[in-house]
């Protein structure tokens, strides 16, 4: 066999003689990620953010739901001084109802970095094991399967927030659920149409006639090959579900009055704009630089992955 | 591969003259060619949902009705009031204000050129009592003899208390005296149905009759139906044949169905509308700062109030309800979170001509503090959580979290804010599924009935679990009232029970602030904020303003 | 290929049955009708209205009648618009959300596409992150800022297009570049990973050994691997895009199909909802296989079965 006609090496092709033994898939990535400058740069940038959304709200000394009607829509660096001494400075301003916006960025920050975080990974996970399976599966399987999502994408999904919410109130624990559910179609219509693609290669038939059952075989062969439209897709969903949040939570689902996430204080930005630009300002700056570094991080993360890459 | 390379372009291509091809709707209008060609260029933020008349139920049906229709009187145009002469030219009343007569006008006549007769008017009345026809205001006319009964089915048509003595004299006769009956006339639930029209067409009470299309309208209003492209806008044009036809002045309105306030707010920046709907709420400030010329802001009659669900724990207790009401500084929610003028409620009717309102609350913390603490919560300790149930709506959202705050603070309790979907808040309110509930009540009619009828037991629109034995005989009481002044005062004591037990916190009364282009020569500021296209005039070439050139262009 | 195509079809009217059906009972379950109103109907008024759809009736004997009138082709009238029927208004407002949806995807794709490939071809230098970059911008902006935004320069500032309506020709422009500029950044980043992906393939590699030029090689062979996620990621899209988007609608007031999806579940009209879900599904299901048979024509070695 040619060089030319080898078959895309999956995983454990690696595990030969030459190379160190034990040395898996994952930790060939993290040494080649720790060679992405500007992916461990936005890592770093990423777990400032999340540390400075959990911690912040202790040190900003603002209460992000007391309301200062005095205070209205204070353009940034305002100072407030309370009658009795306390106070200090706005250093992003004030909401209509005179609450810190800074303050309010990283209670929603806290919010949204895990509505997005958790139902991306939950629709990873669904998506990425339903797609994988159909497309491994092909045939009668893999038809059920896809008709199944094409149901799914056609059925109303409102309806199905509106009676959620109506069926079990306000719960966080819902809006997963909720997001989850419908995030995960695209990505199993992703992964299925590269599994296609990957079963008729030359390594998967290899792992089948070495009798591998069809669980490993999807774990260790199939799936890291399909990681890489995986993480760029993850990636993309990250803000969709942030901003999905927002719309549910009009609906009763998701953060309630006087809460705020990223979503819901863009939203209120946006109808601002024109009158106090920084309520949309500050809130939309953290949400883009948080999907910035989660994008670098993820191209990173999928170069580290690319098995393929590794051999240059 | 390279097939793909001429193929996407070609596809593009393709998809882009199909496109440019799909036609765009009707011919758009800028505000100065509007006031050129006297079209009047007005939002009414939401579709109609019927043209039929008889079927019509919101402020938007009403306002395009009041083009194509007219009653029997309509209101004056100066005063909200008084009426003036509609297609009757003259009435009288008996003695003790049961039976009326009508002189209807020998010159009227439908949009169409058909004669105008009283036997229209007998017709429609009729039909507006036919419960097949599922009319959402029948009941207005119970008040005529024997209107419920033949709603019920009890008698026959003729035995209605309507009569067409020739063609041009009507005899209207009610089941008891009611000295205000022209006012009450102005409804559109007493306004005439075309019969020749509607029976050409197919059944009389059938919701797909297609008499209501654009080509087959009739009316007998200042204007006749010219277009309706749906969701879009619907244009009527002037009426040749309409009896004071002289005398109106614009050649057509064109009403739009924009639900965003932002958007229309462009588009009257962008000189593409007379008249906005509201102002986006973050605006309003600025506009009546700035531009006092343009925004006119005036108090419409309208109620804006928590009702509170008197079947749930703590919120029995009057006491509880009553110091909720204390505790609220409605003057700083609306000067700061509300910014259009609206009036503190300290009560549930909107000031009214002649009636003297109940003004029970205002903010009095020791007194709040007081009635918690007895009621068994002295600084709202042990004080459940409530929540207070909002539908989607900027406003209502605020202004929830400034009261949130406000009890938090006055009172040392907290309660949740929870928003639903306008459905699901609407199903909430009616099963008694809340605690407290965010909500307005728009006048039908310019009666403080309006506001205090709906609490009565049972009403379908009281919602509150509440019912007090003494209100409801109130309200019989003012219903058979003939002295309007006596009724009035009879009225007041329902209100001022109702706020004594305070199933509802009355915040405050509505004002409306719209943009007005400059072209439009007196805007009628009027309290049921019903415009009487007949007597509006657009100004050409439109002044300057305080805003900039934008307004004017082309 | 005709066999496979009757085969799909039969799984089509499968799929859509199924649509109809839960949708059907789904709406039922939600709380409140298509009669509920601030202020409330009067009993009788109710009854009358209720009788007039049908509404009386036990679910399962609507369940049927609805049916039996979709089958002959009967798509009822609308509970909330009364007097309408669902098929006028469908079909006055499909062609506007289809000509927005049809540019928003040319832009789409005639932005999106170049500047994935680009990316991928140039990795890690500065035309890769000045794409990436501004398609991250565009992925940020969400529709209800980015729309308007555009208005507010192009329509109020420069005044060279309207800032809402359905009347000028070029009163497409604004709406289908807010839906487009969003789904090129969507695309960008799909096609750069798929490339990625194709580009250290070993067949890349043979073919550049064997000295076929650099851009035979991208859009010859590249391109076949590297569009799949693009592809499968815009069979649902495109039955999204060609329905149209309630946000856009709702910001450039326009009258297309976006609206009833979203208001006609608000509204509870459950005729409409019905209407326009089986429309959406009808859709999908034929984009769908469309998107399938181009992952087949792509590449030859997965076989339609």
């Amino acid at each position: 066999m040619s060089t030319a006609a080898a078959p895309a090496p999956s995983p454990a092709a690696f595990e030969l003689p030459h190379v160190q033994p034990g040395r898996s898939l994952w930790q060939d990535a993290w040494a080649r990620l720790r060679r992405n400058r500007l992916a461990i740069l936005c890592g770093g940038l990423l777990v400032a953010i999340v540390l400075f959304c959990f911690l912040g709200p202790w040190l900003t000394g603002w209460n992000p739901t007391e309301t200062n009607l005095a205070l209205k829509a204070t353009p940034p660096g305002t100072v407030e001084i309370r009658p009795d001494g306390s106070g200090g400075k706005h250093w992003m301003g004030t909401d209509p109802l005179g609450r810190d916006i800074l303050t309010r960025i990283m209670r929603g920050g806290q919010v949204s970095l895990m509505v997005g975080l958790v139902a991306t990974g939950v629709a990873l996970l669904i998506g990425v094991g339903y797609g994988a399976t159909a497309g491994y599966l092909g045939g009668r399987w893999d038809m059920g399967m896809m008709r199944f999502v094409d149901v799914l994408y056609a059925l109303p999904f409102m309806i199905f927030v509106i009676l959620l919410t109506t069926m079990f109130g306000k719960s966080m624990l819902l809006i997963f659920l909720a997001i989850g559910a419908v995030e995960w179609l695209t990505m199993a219509r992703i992964v299925r149409a590269q599994v296609q693609v990957l079963v008729r290669q030359e390594f998967v038939e290899a792992a089948r006639s070495l009798g591998l059952s069809t669980p490993a075989i999807l774990i260790r062969h199939i799936i890291p090959n399909v990681l890489g439209p995986v993480i760029v897709y993850s990636t993309l969903t990250v803000p969709a579900v942030m901003l999905l949040e927002a719309a549910l939570s009009f609906l009763g689902l998701g953060v309630q009055p006087p809460d705020s996430s990223w979503g819901t204080l863009i939203n209120d930005g946006a109808e601002n704009l024109e009158t106090s630009p920084w309520l949309l300002l500050y809130p939309a700056a953290f949400f883009s630089a948080t999907l910035f570094c989660l994008n670098f991080v993820g191209d990173g993360l999928r170069d580290a992955l690319d098995v393929r890459a590794s051999k240059d | 591969m390279t097939k793909l390379r001429t193929l996407l372009p070609r596809l593009c291509l393709l998809l882009l003259t199909g496109a440019l091809l799909a036609s765009c709707g009707g011919d758009p209008i800028s505000a100065k060619e509007g006031a050129e060609k006297k079209i009047f260029l007005v939002n009414l933020a939401t579709e109609a949902r019927y043209l039929d008349l008889q079927r019509c139920n919101s402020v938007t049906e009403h306002h395009i009705m009041l083009s194509l229709y007219q009653g029997l009187v309509c209101e004056n145009r100066n005063t909200d009031t008084d009426v003036e002469p509609g297609m009757a030219e003259s009435w009288e009343a008996s003695a003790d204000k049961s039976v009326w007569t009508f002189r209807i006008r020998k010159d009227a006549k439908w949009s169409d050129g058909v004669p105008f007769t009283a036997h229209d008017f007998v017709w429609s009345w009729r039909r507006m009592l036919r419960k097949d026809l599922g009319a959402q205001y029948s009941e207005m006319l119970f008040m005529l003899n024997n209107g419920k009964e033949l709603y019920d089915g009890k008698v026959k048509e003729e035995e209605l208390g309507v009569r067409a003595v020739d063609e041009h004299m009507l005899e209207v006769t009610l089941v008891g005296p009611t000295p205000y009956f022209p006012l009450l006339a102005c409804h559109t639930s007493w306004w005439p149905v075309p019969r020749h029209v509607i029976e050409k067409y197919g059944a009389i009470c059938d919701v797909m009759n297609p008499w209501t299309d654009e080509d087959k309208l009739v009316g007998n209003g200042p204007f006749k139906m010219k277009k309706y492209l749906f969701r879009q806008y619907i244009q009527v044009e002037r009426n040749p044949v309409y009896w004071d036809a002289a005398n109106v002045k614009l050649d057509g309105v064109r009403f739009y169905s924009i639900e965003s306030a932002d958007v229309e707010e462009r588009l009257f920046r962008r000189g593409q509308l007379h008249a906005t709907y509201s102002t986006p709420l973050s605006k309003i400030p600025d506009y009546l700062k700035n531009h006092p010329d343009v925004a006119r802001n005036y108090t419409n009659c309208a109620s804006w109030y928590f009702r509170i669900n008197t079947t749930r724990g703590a919120l029995k207790d009057v006491r509880v309800r009553r110091a909720l009401a204390f505790a609220l500084d409605r003057s700083s929610i609306i000067d700061n979170v509300l910014r259009a003028r609206q009036l503190p409620a300290g009560g549930m009717v909107p000031p009214m001509k002649g009636y003297t309102q109940v003004k029970e609350f205002s903010l009095n913390l020791p007194e709040a503090r007081r009635l918690l603490a007895e009621a068994g919560f002295p600084d709202g300790k042990g004080f459940p959580e409530y929540n207070i149930l909002i539908s989607k709506n900027e406003t209502a959202r605020q202004l929830a979290e400034a009261v949130q705050a406000m009890w938090q603070k006055n009172l040392g309790i907290s309660v949740g804010i929870s928003q639903q979907d306008f459905t699901v808040y609407l199903t909430s309110q009616q099963n008694l599924d809340y605690d407290l509930s965010w909500a307005g009540w728009n006048a039908d009619y310019y009666d403080p009935a309006t506001f205090i009828d709906m609490w009565m037991t049972d009403g379908g629109n009281n919602n509150t679990g509440w019912s007090n034995k003494e209100f409801d005989q109130r309200l019989a009481d003012a219903r058979q009232c003939a002295d309007a002044a006596k009724r009035l005062s009879i009225l007041t004591e329902a209100e001022k029970i109702l706020m004594r037990e305070a199933p509802v916190l009355p915040v405050y009364f509505g004002s409306r602030t719209r943009l007005i282009h400059p072209a439009v020569k007196e805007w009628q500021v009027r309290l049921m904020d019903n415009r009487l296209w007949q007597f509006m005039d657009l100004q050409y070439p439109p002044p300057p303003s305080s805003m900039d050139a934008g307004l004017n262009r082309n | 290929m005709l066999r496979f195509t009757l085969y799909r079809l039969a799984q089509a009217l499968g799929v859509i049955l199924v649509v109809f059906t839960i949708t059907f009972f789904l709406i039922r379950l939600t709380p409140g009708d298509p009669f509920a109103g601030e202020k409330a109907m009067p009993p009788d008024v109710r009854r009358v209205m209720e009788e007039r759809y049908g509404l009386n009736k036990p679910l399962i004997t609507q369940y049927f009648t609805t049916l039996g009138s979709y089958l002959r082709g009967d798509f009822q009238p609308s509970m909330k618009y009364q007097g309408m029927w669902n098929v006028k208004i469908i079909k006055d407002a499909f062609p506007i959300s289809l000509a927005i949806g049809s540019c928003a995807l040319v832009i789409a794709l005639g932005l999106g596409l170049p500047a994935g490939i680009i990316a991928a071809v140039k990795k890690n230098t500065w035309m890769d992150y000045g794409f990436m970059s501004l398609a991250l911008i565009g992925i940020c902006l969400p529709t209800f800022v980015m729309g308007p935004m555009l208005i507010m320069t192009f329509g109020l500032k420069w005044r060279v297009f309207n800032v809402a309506g359905w009347f000028e020709k070029t009163d497409w422009v604004l709406p289908s570049l807010t839906m487009g500029l969003i789904y090129a950044a969507y695309i960008a980043r799909l096609t750069r990973g798929g490339m990625l992906e194709v580009l250290n393939q070993d067949f890349i590699r043979t073919a550049r050994a064997k000295g076929v030029p650099g851009s035979r090689i991208v859009m010859v062979h590249a391109l076949r691997g590297g569009l799949l996620p693009v592809v499968a990621f815009l069979g649902p899209a495109l039955a999204g895009i060609t329905t149209g988007s309630f946000i856009i609608e709702k910001i450039f007031n326009l009258p297309g199909l976006g609206q009833h999806f979203v208001s006609s579940v608000f509204n509870r009209d459950y005729s409409l909802i019905l209407a326009t879900v089986v429309l959406l599904a009808t859709l999908l299901v034929v984009t769908n296989f469309l998107t399938d048979v181009l992952v087949a024509w792509l590449n030859p070695k997965v076989r339609l079965s």
